[in-house]
């Protein structure tokens, strides 16, 4: 019988130091591993789910709109802003020296359809909905939007032109489906 | 020794007592007839063709009276349609919607990210077309019967004629494997009631098991991924405690 | 090891000195003197602990998704297990750590009341163990009624009408606690909430059911008072990496249940959505309420089964004085080891007979194993106490571990 080493806890046994051996690292390593990817797959659960993934698109017929109104359509929960030009509008918004503009863009590069302006109604600074879309609604200095949280002016071609937002509004991914139909997502 | 003995003396006290007991328990159940299902054991899958085969059964039988309305179109992705497929067989439903604009609810094509619509408006419309007997959603079916795919199976190859001098009430069906044998539906397939467009010969059992692997599928959608994760993890799991074991004992190896 | 409390330097030393939680983990993680021969029933508490947590989290990562709707939970459910990213998962680990909570703490249960573990100095220790087990019950109780399935509204209807067998105040109680007539969406909001609720509580007491533990530290398979610091080890690493892998072997069991037999515990009625009008045909609650089911259903008296059922819990905070033996651990007492093995197969026939119809055989058998679960608390254990003699115990738990490698030496070199 071997003599039973009782004193093993008086003595500082340097169990930490000594074993951290082959067996001790690759266990706390393929531990951690294991932890972390169980760990995601639980997070991954606070990511969109298959039902709002199968919402992301939403067809709109156009047909009805006359020229100079405006149609806002819900796409993944957020305004869509469509407004049917008119020749003033597109000119005002292609008039413009792109180099001037705080976002740089032209107005040909934001639309498919001069006539059809499709954008995300969600102002670029904090997220508020701009005014514009109903009759009433003011249309801000450049007769696009306005936003009344923190005063953002944005022309007809959508772009910021002046107060804080940095980004002109968002074009959503969309195509024509027909000449009056369009698909967005 | 005398801890050996206490142990026998459970284990004996145990058996004597649990086994009678388990001989009670297993009295007045019906045997299913229990089938090997590629869906059962660790390893198992669902085979696709199968499920869309009772699909079809599905849509062109049970559908009159049944609905699934857990599932959506889009999961039909899952046993092997395409996104085409889909949206046409979502485009043959149509889906009530509103209100529009002018206040008013409409019918639409329903779209590959709506549920299955159902046979019936309400609970109550499905009833009355039913003598009162109400046809269960049978998205969660196999899942929600004992005896899963087996009772469901069994069930659709247990109608018998009456039994002779059987008390039988008027609109109900005889079946073997239904709980107090009257059931309100009648035998919902038989021989040739569908035809596959693979080929395979619709004999009645051939229907019933394709539709209750459909039916299986429609309540376990998961079952796939979670019987491969569930493979992959405990292989883990068992190399990372063998690990902690020699781990373990490594440490407590200056104590012995 | 004292010493190094006080060569903390730099940022930890820094904070260590304000506010001490190096030392406090110092103190109760690593040098905690622990008995050195703790067997593998001494894992349970532990992992006991680890299973709060997971259920705590998957739990707050279930409500993001879930609703407490009447109209909507039951399809809020299947949203989570068809559409939600490893929803099947989430709610699948949730709804069987519930049972796998269950499985350890009546393990560790049943090694407390083995080894003595209630007796002197640790009874309030024993009966804070107990208030948590009425709080997982509670809690597992109203959670199984939020999926709104067949057998979550009947059971909830079947256990808060438990309340209306009080005299004139019981219909009274059972309203108040529905929030209206029957069952409803007032009852299932109120139970989301509470088991959302309850389990920090069950922190709480858990957080002073350590402490309570930390005063004396660790009863031991001898039962003995540690007597000299050659009894104990420390904590770290010893009772880590034995903690480890317990815990390993655990979740191989958990996993094996979550990913091959998700429902095997459960019930196929719950698949089913709650409807008032239909009774389905054998209501059973879920198993770990099984064994005081049978007690209730065992009593022919509405209130009598009531009070015997809710008493079978609560004798538990009587043992302290109910067993007064001077010798904790039940390896030295020939008797009660005998009477306790006896009372841990009633308790599983119990269990058992729970699940069976109230009739004919089964209600014999209820009524006897019912009889047996109170005879040994109330009579069994005092007389024990009494006339019960022992043995000579081992010196010192040193002493136990010494003579245990003896015999087995011994009987090893026999057998050569």
């Amino acid at each position: 019988m071997k003599e039973l080493n009782t004193n093993t806890k008086n003595k500082p046994t340097p169990v930490d130091e000594e074993k951290r051996d082959f067996l001790f690292i690759t266990t706390a390593g393929l531990a951690i591993a294991g932890g972390g990817a169980f760990a995601w797959s639980m997070i991954d659960t606070m990511n969109p789910s298959k039902d709002v993934l199968a919402l992301s698109t939403t067809e709109v017929d156009l047909s009805p709109l006359e020229e100079g109104q405006s149609l806002t359509v819900m796409w993944r929960g957020k305004p869509i802003f469509i407004r049917h030009r008119s020749e003033s509008e597109i000119s005002s918004a292609d008039n413009v020296s792109v180099d001037d503009l705080p976002h740089k863009e032209t107005d040909e590069s934001r639309v498919k359809n001069p006539k059809w302006l499709v954008v995300v109604g969600v102002c670029s600074h904090l997220g508020c909905v701009p005014l514009g879309q109903k009759v009433g609604d003011t249309k801000g200095e450049y007769g696009g939007w306005f936003c009344p949280c923190h005063g953002s002016h944005y022309d007809t071609s959508g772009r910021i032109r002046k107060g804080p937002a940095p980004l002109n509004l968002e074009i959503p991914p969309y195509e024509f489906v027909s000449d009056d139909i369009i698909r967005i997502g | 020794m005398k801890v050996m003995q206490s142990k026998l003396h459970i284990i004996v006290l145990l058996l004597t007592i649990l086994f009678p007991l388990s001989v009670f328990s297993a009295g007045d159940k019906v045997d299913l007839m229990e089938q090997k299902w590629p869906f059962n054991g660790i390893f198992g899958r669902f085979d696709n063709t199968a499920l869309q085969r009772g699909f079809k059964v599905y849509r062109e039988v049970c559908a009159a009276c049944h609905g699934i309305r857990h599932v959506s179109y889009r999961d039909l992705k899952d046993i092997g349609f395409s996104s085409d497929e889909i949206k046409s067989i979502a485009g043959e439903y149509e889906i009530k919607d509103g209100p529009n604009d002018e206040g008013e609810m409409f019918q639409r094509e329903a779209l590959p990210s709506d549920k299955f619509v159902g046979p019936y408006e309400n609970d109550n419309v499905a009833r009355v077309a039913n003598n009162g007997a109400y046809p269960p959603d049978l998205s969660l079916i196999v899942k929600a019967r004992a005896g899963g795919a087996d009772y469901l199976y069994s069930l659709l190859n247990g109608y018998k004629e009456y039994p002779e001098d059987y008390e039988a009430s008027e609109g109900m069906y005889y079946n073997t494997f239904y709980p107090g044998n009257q059931i309100a539906m009648p035998s919902p397939i038989e021989d040739d009631i569908v035809e596959y467009d693979d080929g395979t010969e619709a004999t009645h059992t051939q229907i019933a098991k394709d539709v209750t692997a459909f039916l299986a599928w429609t309540a376990e959608p998961e079952l796939e991924e979670r019987k491969s994760l569930g493979v992959k993890t405990l292989f883990f799991l068992a190399l990372i405690t063998i690990m902690l074991l020699g781990v373990k004992r490594k440490v407590w190896k200056d104590l012995d | 090891m004292n010493n190094q409390e006080n060569k903390q330097t730099g940022i930890t030393g820094w904070i260590d000195k304000r506010l001490p939680v190096f030392t406090f983990i110092n103190h109760n993680l690593r040098d905690y003197p622990t008995p050195k021969n703790l067997n593998y029933f001494w894992n349970f508490g532990s992992l006991a602990g680890i299973t709060l947590v997971i259920m705590i989290v998957t739990g707050i990562l279930l409500a993001m998704q879930y609703t407490a709707n009447t109209d909507i939970a039951f399809d809020s459910v299947e949203r989570i297990m068809r559409d939600v990213n490893n929803g099947w998962l989430l709610r699948y680990i949730h709804m069987n750590g519930a049972s796998m909570f269950f499985i350890i703490v009546y393990i560790h249960i049943f090694r407390g009341l083995y080894y003595g573990s209630y007796k002197y100095p640790r009874e309030i220790l024993w009966m804070l163990g107990v208030v948590i087990l009425l709080l997982m019950m509670a809690t597992a109780f109203m959670g199984y009624v939020l999926p709104w399935g067949q057998m979550s509204f009947w059971g909830a209807t079947v256990i808060t009408n438990l309340f209306s067998a009080f005299p004139v105040i019981g219909d009274y109680i059972v309203t108040f606690l529905w929030g209206g007539f029957s069952v409803d969406n007032p009852t299932l909001s109120r139970f989301f909430v509470l088991h959302y609720l309850l389990p920090f509580a069950i922190v709480g007491v858990v957080a002073l059911h350590l402490v309570a533990l930390h005063q004396f530290g660790s009863n031991n398979p001898t039962g003995l008072d540690v007597k000299s610091s050659g009894d104990t080890i420390p904590f770290h690493p010893y009772y880590t990496v034995k903690d480890y892998f317990g815990l390993g072997v655990f979740l191989i069991i958990y996993a094996a249940l979550v990913f091959f037999a998700p429902n095997f515990l459960g019930h196929p009625d719950n698949y089913i959505p709650a409807n008032p009008l239909q009774t389905p045909a054998h209501i059973v609650p879920e198993w770990y309420f099984l064994p005081f089911y049978a007690i209730l259903r065992a009593v022919p008296d509405k209130l009598t089964g009531v009070l015997l059922m809710f008493a079978a819990v609560l004798v538990l905070f009587l043992l302290p004085w109910l067993d007064k033996h001077k010798v904790r651990s039940a390896t030295f007492r020939p008797f009660y080891k005998q009477f306790y093995w006896l009372f841990f197969i009633n308790a599983i026939v119990l269990g058992w007979v729970g699940a069976m119809p109230a009739e004919g055989v089964y209600v014999l058998i209820a009524r006897i194993a019912s009889v047996y679960y109170f005879s040994f608390f109330l009579i069994i254990m005092p007389l024990l106490s009494r006339f019960e003699k022992v043995g000579e115990l081992p010196s010192s738990i040193s002493a136990a571990v010494l003579s245990k490698k003896f015999d087995k030496d011994t009987n090893e070199s026999y057998a050569k």
